[in-house]
């Protein structure tokens, strides 16, 4: 299976060379016959492609310990489920789960393309040929290829990084994959209306759902990333600004300010240039994410083994981002504006200073992340950047964001009157204002945590007070009762109020940000029966009694088991389990250096976050590290209103009213009649 | 005993005879005997006695001393929170010493600082120290001097000029349209007076999405 593996990766290679050029050359010249050979060029490098997953897959389920990458990344006691996961657990493999995406994201495009498209579709075979094609490359000529055998076949193999063995583990790096490849999707559309000079509304409308879909996947990716961090890696946070998760977070920003300003190009014809700029940095960056993963150029917990694969993202990337943005450069004039900006206080204005300050974050994350090797070149002396620099600059950012999340939607399109503003604005304020009041008589006195609160409470006023208008409207109008007309507004016009779900999502995890400001933890030694207490900033104190340590077998790895009684104020809450775990392989033998399970307790107001440090001597003498982490459980359930809202959003369907509103104008170019 | 053919050919027997039990019983009683089931000591119970020893305390990972006073004292905590562990994490040394219980770069570390400390130098005295033997990258944040300023500064700098220059270009296209704007005129056929207009203009102003 890896013959044919390798062989049908060269195959895969050469159609993509082929559906290149043919979609570029068939574009150009009008050529039916070779635009229809692009298009099939996408469809076969895709089976190709998919021939070579299922080799590998097959290879991993079989044991083929003789496959260096089948030997480095399982054993024989890992369980299927990992076994299946370890598809993209490595460098190697994940490069061949990418380019396999691509090309499915790429045949589903060209299928599900309505043909009024059709002069785009060439140009998008073409850019989805290009990039599969090169990360084909890099697996064929960047030693990186999975299907490389040993000289030698090992009894057993590796098995899978212990922090790699869990769920959220299994669907983050997919879900984040998804987010990265399906960008590339609206990128080839821009570029496509970029070399066909088709600039008008089309390909937005072609692009709006797959842009939607790859803000979601990259949504779902960093909250799944998230939690992952927080039950497994053990230190009892969920975020620490390292390169690899600044660079999920890159793309996106940049997304989300394209989501927004978009909408101004939707609706006034403005912005053009803007959006095009937007959707080929997008792009460009998560191309750059995938680099600093793999190049090692950056040091991060995250990165994979430093290899030559670095050079050839490196390269793409500067071929790639010159050859985007010439043609960008070329096209400017054809990108006029339909209309100009009547008025500062508008909600296209706050549009673009909603725009300045992604753009604004997202700059500040890359100049943190990059400003060691700047430092390096500079001062000659490489700086750490850590937490405590990007929360200095993106915190105050972040809630400037927050609080234009609650302005813009208020704020009415062209021009807002003083008494418009007063309408929309009043509750929303005095809401917030109340909200702060709330906090300073309760004792809060952190700055940010009361900000954030306080806006939150702004945010969510605002969007309240739009259903309850949008449902009072129908009421009075059509008679419905409260439930059918709150049904049926959202279900009307998904879009805008699927995004004021998707606002209800961010104010909650801003909240549950501001909660981390009250963490408190603490170490304890406790023999069997002896008891550590913490006190929790709602001023509870919780009594964890050790009541000992066992130790037992599993199917990979040899637990050690610490039970601790877990009582609050006197009144008893249960047991918790923290574990130390040393995993192994089939024949017995130890693979990786002992891994920590966390012992967690979660309700809504805050999480008991217990780990195992180890023992004292052999015995059950046990070391603890006690965590409270306040409203932790919000930031998952934020992550959810977050992709609820998301899903409405792009979910189809929706008035025929609304999507004329959405898609109202035709922007006729330059000297077009 | 009536013999039953597994899938795999071998033949197996489906039920026991009472002879066939206590041979099966005599055969598991010799192979563990009386002596090896009562070896083993108690449990520990809770509150009783000294803790028992594990069987396997290599499973439990690398051996750990007590905690002390200072592993919980706030004060060292926020210096090592300032100092970068050297083992490659990537992480603080509070949260690699308190987090991945295999290294034993940030430990050393937190002697190091708590030893400062006792001979009664600074938080800011403690993390020079550090500074002078390690270089600035010890540090999670770069210091606010030098070409590091730009690191703090240049983000902020740029967003509020753009914010600056937004805000005088936005103010010029409002300019630009308001003095292009003329009175609206109604539509032909439209029976609709100004000031209905206006009051049009001003519900769908309203109403927007």
């Amino acid at each position: 299976m890896t013959v044919l593996g390798t062989l049908v990766l060269w195959l895969a290679f050469l159609i993509g060379v082929w559906g290149g050029l043919a979609g570029l050359v068939g574009g150009w010249k009008a050529r039916p016959d070779l635009q229809r050979s692009a298009r099939h060029a996408v469809f076969a490098m895709c089976g190709a492609l998919l021939v070579a997953v299922a080799s590998l897959e097959w290879a991993l389920f079989q044991h083929d310990f003789n496959v260096e990458y089948v030997a480095a990344y399982t054993s024989r006691n890992l369980p299927i489920f990992y076994t299946w996961s370890a598809l993209y657990a490595g460098q190697k493999g994940s490069l061949l789960f990418w380019s396999t995406v691509l090309t499915v994201f790429g045949s589903l495009a060209l299928a599900l393309t309505p043909r009024r498209h059709r002069e785009l579709l060439p140009y998008v075979a073409a850019v989805v040929s290009i990039v599969a094609a090169f990360f084909v490359s890099v697996m064929l000529f960047g030693q990186a290829n999975p299907f490389q055998r040993l000289p030698y076949t090992p009894l057993d193999g590796n098995g899978l990084n212990p922090q790699l063995q869990n769920p959220g583990m299994v669907f983050h790096p997919p879900m984040l994959y998804l987010g990265y490849i399906s960008i590339t999707i609206p990128y080839a559309f821009a570029m496509a209306a970029l070399l066909s000079k088709r600039l008008d509304a089309d390909w937005l409308v072609a692009i709006r759902k797959w842009t939607l879909l790859s803000w979601l996947f990259l949504s779902i990716g960093i909250c799944l990333g998230m939690w992952w961090a927080y039950v497994e890696l053990g230190w009892g946070g969920y975020w620490a600004w390292d390169p690899v998760e600044n660079a999920s977070l890159l793309p996106w920003l940049t997304m989300t300010a394209f989501l927004h300003s978009v909408m101004i190009q939707e609706k006034r014809g403005m912005l053009k240039k803007w959006n095009l700029a937007l959707i080929i940095g997008s792009w460009l960056l998560s191309i750059f994410g995938t680099f600093i993963t793999r190049s090692g150029v950056i040091s991060s917990v995250h990165s994979f083994t430093q290899s030559n694969v670095g050079y050839f993202f490196l390269f793409f990337l500067i071929v790639a981002g010159t050859a985007s943005f010439a043609l960008y450069a070329s096209r400017l004039p054809l990108l006029t504006a339909e209309a100009t900006l009547e008025s500062m206080v508008s909600r296209e204005a706050s549009f673009l200073f909603n725009n300045l300050l992604f753009i604004g974050i997202a700059f500040s994350v890359l100049w943190g992340t990059l400003f060691p090797i700047l430092s390096e070149l500079v001062q000659g002396t490489k700086v750490t950047v850590g937490p405590p620099f990007f929360n200095q600059v993106n915190i105050p950012l972040g809630l400037a964001l927050l609080a234009l999340t609650g302005i813009g939607p208020l704020i009415a399109w062209r021009r807002a009157s003083l008494p418009n503003l007063e309408r929309q604005f009043a509750v929303p304020a005095a809401t917030g204002t109340f909200a702060i009041l709330i906090l300073l008589v309760a004792g809060m006195r952190d700055f940010y945590a009361l900000v954030a609160i306080a806006l939150g409470a702004f945010v969510l006023a605002t969007v309240v007070q739009e259903f309850a208008r949008g449902a009072r409207a129908r009421h009075r109008q059509y008679g419905e009762g409260w439930a059918l007309a709150l049904g049926r507004l959202l279900a009307r016009n998904r879009r805008r109020y699927g995004g004021y779900i998707v606002h209800t999502g961010m104010v909650i995890l801003f909240v549950a940000f501001a909660g981390m400001a009250f963490k408190t933890d603490t170490e304890a030694t406790l023999r069997p029966g002896e008891s550590a207490t913490i006190k929790s900033p709602y001023g509870w104190t919780y009594t964890l009694t050790h009541l000992g340590v066992s130790q037992y077998d599993a199917l990979n790895r040899k637990v050690t088991a610490a039970t601790l009684d877990v009582s609050r104020d006197g009144r008893r809450l249960g047991i918790l389990t923290t574990e130390k775990r040393q995993h192994v392989d089939a024949l017995g033998r130890d693979t990786f250096q002992p891994s920590t399970e966390v012992g967690i307790r979660s309700d809504l107001r805050e999480d008991l976050y217990v780990v195992l440090a180890g023992v004292v001597n052999g015995t059950e003498q046990a070391v603890f590290r006690f965590t409270i982490n306040p409203l932790v459980w919000w930031v998952w359930y934020g992550g959810m209103v977050l992709a609820v809202g998301g899903l409405i959003v792009m979910w189809p369907g929706g008035s025929p009213a609304a999507k004329r509103s959405q898609a109202g104008y035709s922007v006729r170019l330059v000297g077009e009649q | 005993m009536k013999p039953v053919r597994r899938l795999d050919g071998w033949a197996v027997r489906r039920t026991l005879t009472r002879r066939g039990f206590l041979a099966a019983g005599l055969g598991l009683l010799t192979a563990c005997p009386p002596n090896r089931l009562t070896a083993q000591t108690p449990d520990s119970l809770p509150g009783t006695g000294p803790s028992g020893k594990l069987w396997d305390p290599s499973r439990a990972g690398r051996p750990l001393s007590p905690v002390t006073a200072a592993d919980n004292d706030a004060a060292i905590q926020a210096i090592e929170k300032q100092i970068r562990c050297t083992c490659g994490c990537n992480l603080d040394v509070y949260t690699c010493r308190t987090t991945d219980f295999t290294c034993g770069t940030s430990p050393a570390m937190h002697r190091h600082v708590v030893a400062l400390a006792e001979r009664g130098q600074t938080a800011q005295q403690i993390i020079e120290q550090f500074v002078k033997e390690n270089g600035v990258a010890i540090l999670m944040a770069p210091p606010k001097r030098g070409f590091n300023l730009a690191g703090y500064f240049v983000p902020s700098v740029l967003i509020v000029v753009a914010g600056v220059i937004l805000a005088l270009v936005l103010r010029r296209w409002s300019r630009a349209a308001n003095a292009a704007r003329v009175a609206p005129e109604p539509f032909a056929g439209v029976a609709a007076s100004p000031d209905e207009l206006e009051r049009l203009r001003r519900e769908l102003e309203r109403l927007s999405v």
